[in-house]
């Protein structure tokens, strides 16, 4: 790789041991991409907790403390696994908790700004067209370079740390034109009217074309989706096919007509996906043994307004007794769902609130499941039916109002 | 038979028992951390481990956390030797090269193909080849 003199400097110890060893960990990275250079970012969120990272991870992270690593750019996190006020309620284990507090504190020593978030998009920073920066997780990573036109790669909790430190990525996947434009199209034919419906047509394109360097070009719908609907069909893409970029016709900034979405590339396939479609992605969710026990509104965390439509929907209902329902948010949504008197709709019909951290990275949840005698999981978003896998649900993707109706009744449909 | 030649690689030269995979692979949401052994339910080598193994991967999924996942089995010491994939994404290597395991990315041919669980195999990402050693 060709590097500046100030990447020299960096290799040389000039911004310390930490940089040092930092760089020479994208160069490898970069090496095996191919990546020619470097390019600066602006901002980095990353992924790191103890649930991830482990007791190893933990070490390396002291490590890094006590050498004195700082950010060089703006950086925050992703959700993380505990929240420390429900911790002991969801039977989670007090050593990793503690464990967690300290793996905060390192970060917060080394100007991470602890954010635990996976909507940061939504509620914490918004980059502009062309803007670089090291991002992930992949929904995170997903919403930047397709609705603000970004640009940005998987970058992994070791990889984004490197960006912090450094400030910068090598210029490979994402960051270079020729991986942005799209290889397939989809067009919408469905009416597509609730979240789960975006996060079916996800699903289907996803599953379709598992590659990290497909980018499915959405044409033909008619409506103009919400922030939260691309949300939910970026995470699902991401969850179900490891991509990194949709383009959307008339919606999204690099793709102000199909032909410019495309690039000059001769699209490797055309697919569709009509209401029908949508219809059979619900019914190929079997129901298993028909628990109904366990609903979780997460993955990624909730907006606003997704708060608000629980709200209204769980308004003057409860969840059944011996059901569970958990909704998961960030810090700054709750607040505001607290003003708003959303939070209190939601636990006074004994919705549980997390906040901080997404349900399937949650620490335990594997003796979560077994101790509530859980067997399914039913969710509106098709993510989180899809990555809790190894964790031994049985997931079923449900419309949210139906989630609330499942809730309620405790019985699957 | 040839060396199986790969596009990419890192790492230094591994030998090991081959774990060949129809389906495509993500630590987080295939695998077991505590075991290594592969529990999504309904994956194709679902009871299998990877522990040790020179695993064979058709595709990469989903998931950023496997950046610190390798690591973490790493440390635990159950992670496998290698990772050959034939289309994977950064997380995968961003996450392999962090944790020291090798890794590499394309094939000219096929290992489910050229090459059986359970054979003996060599990595070797500097020559960007995978050599049989030993049929199972």
């Amino acid at each position: 790789m060709q590097l500046t003199p100030e990447e020299r400097g960096i290799l040389a110890g000039a911004r310390g041991e930490a940089a040092r060893r930092a760089l020479e960990y994208q160069i490898e990275v970069g090496r095996f991409w191919g990546a020619e250079r470097f390019v600066p970012v602006t901002n980095v969120h990353m992924m790191g907790d103890i649930e991830v990272m482990g007791d190893g991870g933990l070490e390396w992270l002291r490590g890094q403390a006590a050498s004195g690593a700082r950010c060089a750019v703006g950086t925050t996190t992703n959700a993380r696994c505990i929240d420390f006020a429900h911790c002991a309620r969801l039977g989670q284990d007090q050593g990793e908790a503690a464990k967690e507090r300290e793996l905060i504190a390192c970060l917060r020593r080394m100007d991470v700004v602890t954010t635990d978030t996976c909507i940061n998009y939504q509620t914490v920073y918004q980059p502009h067209l062309g803007e670089r920066v090291a991002w992930g997780d992949t929904g995170t990573v997903i919403y930047a370079n397709s609705v603000f036109g970004a640009r940005t790669n998987f970058e992994s909790g070791p990889a984004a740390f490197a960006a912090a430190l450094t400030g910068r990525t090598p210029e490979y996947g994402f960051h270079l034109d020729e991986h942005r434009k799209g290889t397939f199209t989809v067009r919408l034919d469905a009416a597509l009217d609730d979240l789960a419906d975006w996060g079916a047509v996800g699903k289907l394109a996803g599953e379709a074309h598992q590659s990290y360097f497909a980018v499915p070009v959405f044409h033909g719908y008619r409506g103009t989706p919400t922030a939260d609907e691309l949300k939910h069909l970026g995470a699902a893409l991401a969850s179900y096919g490891s991509m990194a970029m949709f383009h959307f016709v008339g919606v999204t900034p690099e793709a102000p007509s199909l032909e410019t979405a495309q690039g000059g590339n001769v699209p490797m396939e055309a697919m569709a996906i009509g209401d029908e479609d949508i219809q059979r992605v619900y019914r190929g969710y079997g129901l298993g043994d028909g628990d109904a026990r366990l609903v979780v509104f997460s993955g990624p965390q909730q907006s606003l307004l997704e708060m608000k439509r629980l709200a209204e929907l769980f308004a003057g209902r409860k969840v059944k007794e011996g059901s569970s329902c958990f909704v998961t948010t960030n810090a700054g949504m709750l607040a505001q769902a607290r003003k708003l008197g959303f939070a209190q709709a939601l636990e006074d019909a004994g919705v549980v609130i997390l906040e901080g951290v997404c349900f399937y990275i949650l620490q335990n949840l594997s003796q979560m499941r077994r101790s509530n005698g859980w067997t399914s999981m039913v969710s509106n978003s098709a993510k989180i039916v899809n990555i809790i896998g190894a964790h031994r649900f049985h997931t079923i993707l449900r419309r949210t109002a139906d989630c609330v109706e499942i809730a309620c009744s405790g019985v699957l449909r | 038979m040839s060396p199986i030649r790969v596009r990419r690689a890192f790492g230094p030269v591994v030998e090991g028992e081959a774990l060949i995979s129809e389906e495509g692979f993500s630590p987080r949401y295939d695998l077991d951390r505590w075991t290594g052994v592969i529990t999504k339910p309904g994956h194709k080598l679902e009871g299998a481990s990877v522990v040790d193994k020179i695993c064979f991967f058709p595709t990469a999924k989903g998931g950023i956390a496997a950046g610190w996942a390798f690591y973490d089995i790493k440390w635990k010491k159950i992670a496998p030797k290698a990772f050959v994939f034939g289309v994977t994404n950064p997380v995968m290597v961003q996450g392999a090269i962090f944790a020291g395991i090798p890794i590499t990315e394309g094939w000219d041919v096929d290992p489910r193909t050229a090459l059986r669980t359970g054979d003996r195999v060599r990595v070797d990402p500097a020559n960007r080849t995978i050599e049989l050693l030993r049929r199972a």
